[in-house]
């Protein structure tokens, strides 16, 4: 039942953002991006299963690890990502948030080009 | 858990110093006792997000 803590930790954490903001707006948000960091780590755990659940039946599947790896890779990049421009979108710099997620994403842009060259070339080699 | 009560109590109790400070026309050290509860805070947050982050790098196997 981790669902009933995540819940009371957010509205204590809310409640307790609402109290500091008016005398203290940069406690305010470090509060916010504690429980935020909390919640994440409180569900991390869970991931490890599913990613294992996921290589295992590309392993079955006999597909190729370094996609599934770069793909994995792609998803806690974006996980990342999101965190940190939300917190600093919070803070009230939409400014810093839209650099963060541009920079994700041209990150995940490299990250995608070999898979793009893999599918580039197995369609050349289909074209006779 | 106890993090978040911890930065919450740190809070007020610097807004409530600050408040004794600034009725005794000693603004600027008001000003470097929230400088300094900031920079607590910061440390204090700082492990946690480290931990988050190594986490995330271990379970997706980020670089």
């Amino acid at each position: 039942m981790d669902i009933i803590q995540i819940v009371g930790l957010g509205l204590v954490a809310t409640l307790l953002v609402l109290v500091l903001r008016e005398q203290r707006p940069e406690m305010a948000m470090m509060v916010s991006l504690v429980a935020g960091a909390i919640i994440l780590l409180l569900v991390v755990d869970r991931l490890v299963a599913a990613v294992q659940v996921i290589t295992e039946m590309a392993v079955g599947a006999g597909i190729n690890l370094t996609y599934l790896q770069t793909l994995l890779r792609i998803v806690g990049l974006a996980y990342l990502a999101e965190f940190g421009a939300q917190v600093c979108r919070d803070a009230g710099e939409g400014n810093i948030a839209a650099r963060i997620e541009f920079a994700a994403k041209v990150i995940i842009l490299v990250l995608a080009v070999p898979i793009i060259v893999a599918v580039m070339e197995s369609i050349l080699s289909l074209i006779p | 858990m106890d993090l978040l009560f911890k930065i919450a109590g740190i809070g007020i109790f610097i807004s409530v110093l600050n408040i004794v400070l600034k009725q005794a026309e000693k603004q600027e050290q008001a000003q470097m006792l929230t400088l300094v509860g900031v920079v607590l805070v910061l440390l204090m947050v700082l492990q946690l997000i480290s931990e988050l982050f190594t986490s995330i790098k271990t379970i997706f196997n980020l670089f």
